[in-house]
């Protein structure tokens, strides 16, 4: 498939793209600190979307993935002395095999039962890392300065972390698209619309269902350490944020679950909301509510999301908006 | 042999859905599977197709053992089936629909090979204009004729057929009786499950009789039809009984 020529491909590389450069041109620190944490929802909603959009499983254990990359990679780097580069792969690695452990335990359950254990799965890992000494337990980990002058500098050091994390969004996005229109993301969407149907015409479910949950684990890995890597310090409260695995799903609900585009929408959306609600006075503390509320009106009233909606809306712009 | 079900019994809790039933299906045969409602027809395809795993007895697929094995493991092995009650995939269209047929099948297709088969296969079951919508806005009849599709798109080696004829009207039947007798000309090895009579007795060539889950009769359409236990069978459906009775005239 010549993907190379679809305009829906590069809408979403083009858009990631602009953003992206904005703080370069502008040599803005504050700007990439804006963009870094737009490009951090979009990794997190693309490649939930992954497993909640294309296999129609709900998880509220996405943030866990994040938060173990991190861990593994921070450990490497600060423990080890492993560059950031090494410790990239690990941090995508790592996660990519305890989802494919998880997979093979929890993914044999349907509908809800699946999103109750991921909730179980969320609370046990950050339970886990609290008490689990050698990486800190519940004083987490912090990186030396010293660290930075392997990448000239820590002014020159948070430049190289956001080419990394651009780099990291347009892999999941190429990634996302990719599965799509693959085989394998139609076998992925058959199981959403109809698991039992989907075998008898000869879907290998348990497989598919676990690759794609092992592909979704990377990519949050990898940004998690990136994410932690600029901070030069990680904490159990910090890497496993709970309400991050929720406001996740609503960044892909809001954006059009199973489209390629949505998530990246719905993330860049979301977190513009968020950092606006976070300087209002109102809404300071009461951001999350606003989250609930969102979910609740998605899901009432546009289901399939922005892009879905859009795409439902106006048919000749499906060949843009996938 | 291209089927040996031997001995297979099925029972849910106290519930005797079959019991040794025993069935050998040469290849590119058609086979009826007729019997009153509840007489555990679907339960049989379910456990040939491996929903089910037989409380006791053995499937044999191709001369293997293939009691227990996974819906999936069988379609790649060559087996495919519609559903009494339509499975479509609902927010995909029709043309991706057929095409997970072909991809995930025994011949186990790329996506471009699988929409050219797919594209074949729509325009032999009659979905021509409908290809692009999704499959959810298919009307009954239509979304039978997608079952066959899907299933046909596999190229499987047999075939088997829920009650692909019900909810038709009597051109449709004719129209699709056509075409099972079709798919049985390219060597397709079929099993139906049918309630319209005149149908299943003219394009089979052995009928197969159950009855609370016991086999009760087995044969050429005509012996079956004027067996005394068939007819009784239906008398609880006294126009079918009729329709079995009167057949042969």
């Amino acid at each position: 498939m010549k993907i190379y020529t679809k305009p829906g491909f590069w809408l979403p590389i083009v858009l990631v793209a602009l953003v992206g450069l904005w703080p370069i041109i502008t040599d803005n620190a504050a700007n990439r600190e804006v963009v870094s944490s737009i490009l951090v929802s979009v990794v997190l909603a693309s490649s939930l979307n992954i497993l909640l959009g294309y296999t129609g499983y709900v998880s509220f254990g996405h943030i866990v993935f994040f938060g173990f990359g991190a861990y593994t990679g921070f450990y490497l780097m600060s423990v080890q002395g492993w560059s950031i580069y090494a410790a990239m792969i690990m941090a995508g690695l790592v996660p990519a095999f305890l989802a494919f452990l998880l997979g093979k335990a929890i993914l044999r359950l349907r509908g809800a039962y699946f999103a109750l254990a991921t909730i179980g799965v969320n609370e046990a890992a950050r339970a886990f890392i609290k008490n689990f000494e050698p990486m800190g337990g519940s004083v987490g980990m912090q990186l030396n300065f010293k660290i930075y002058n392997d990448y000239g500098g820590a002014a020159q050091a948070l430049w190289t972390t956001f080419y990394l994390m651009i780099a990291v969004t347009l892999a999941v996005i190429i990634v996302s698209y990719l599965v799509r229109f693959s085989k394998f993301g139609l076998g992925l969407m058959a199981i959403r619309e109809n698991e039992d149907a989907a075998e008898v015409m000869g879907v290998v479910a348990p497989d598919s269902k676990t690759w794609a949950y092992v592909i979704s684990a990377i990519f949050p890995g990898i940004v998690g350490l990136l994410f932690f890597f600029k901070n030069a310090t990680i904490l159990p409260g910090d890497a496993f944020r709970l309400h991050l695995s929720i406001e996740t799903i609503v960044m892909v609900m809001l954006g059009g679950a199973g489209t390629v585009l949505g998530p990246i929408l719905g993330g860049a959306g979301y977190q513009r909301l968020r950092g606006t609600l976070l300087v209002t006075p109102l809404f300071r503390n009461i951001q999350l509510v606003v989250a609930g509320v969102l979910l609740l009106i998605i899901i009432l009233f546009i289901p399939a999301g922005i892009v879905g909606w859009l795409r439902d809306r106006f048919p000749s712009l499906r060949r843009v908006l996938e | 042999m291209i089927l040996q079900i031997q001995n297979v019994s099925k029972n849910f809790g106290g519930l005797q859905a079959l019991s040794h039933v025993t069935i050998d299906l040469p290849e590119a045969q058609i086979l009826g599977l007729i019997g009153p409602n509840g007489a555990g027809k679907t339960t049989l395809f379910n456990v040939i197709n491996g929903i089910y795993s037989p409380s006791e007895g053995r499937v044999l697929f191709l001369g293997k053992d293939v009691t227990g094995s996974k819906p999936y493991r069988l379609a790649k092995m060559g087996m495919a089936r519609t559903h009494q009650i339509v499975q479509p995939l609902n927010e995909l269209s029709v043309r991706e629909n057929v095409m997970v047929g072909a991809c995930f099948g025994e011949e186990n297709h790329g996506m471009t090979r699988a929409a050219e088969i797919a594209d074949e296969v729509i325009d032999f079951v009659g979905l021509d204009e409908r290809k692009e919508q999704l499959a959810i806005n298919l009307n009954v009849a239509q979304k039978k004729r997608l079952e066959l599709a899907r299933a046909l798109a596999a190229r499987p080696k047999l075939l088997l057929l829920d009650e692909v004829l019900a909810g038709l009207n009597p051109s449709e039947i004719a129209g699709m009786v056509q075409t099972v007798a079709a798919i049985r000309e390219r060597g397709v090895t079929i099993i139906m499950i049918e309630h319209v009579m005149h149908a299943v007795m003219k394009v089979s060539d052995r009928i197969f009789v159950l009855d609370y889950g016991q086999q009760i009769a087995e044969g050429t359409p005509d012996s079956v039809s004027q067996d005394p236990k068939v007819i009784e069978a239906y008398l609880g459906d006294p126009k079918l009984a009729e329709e079995i009775a009167t057949r042969t005239n």
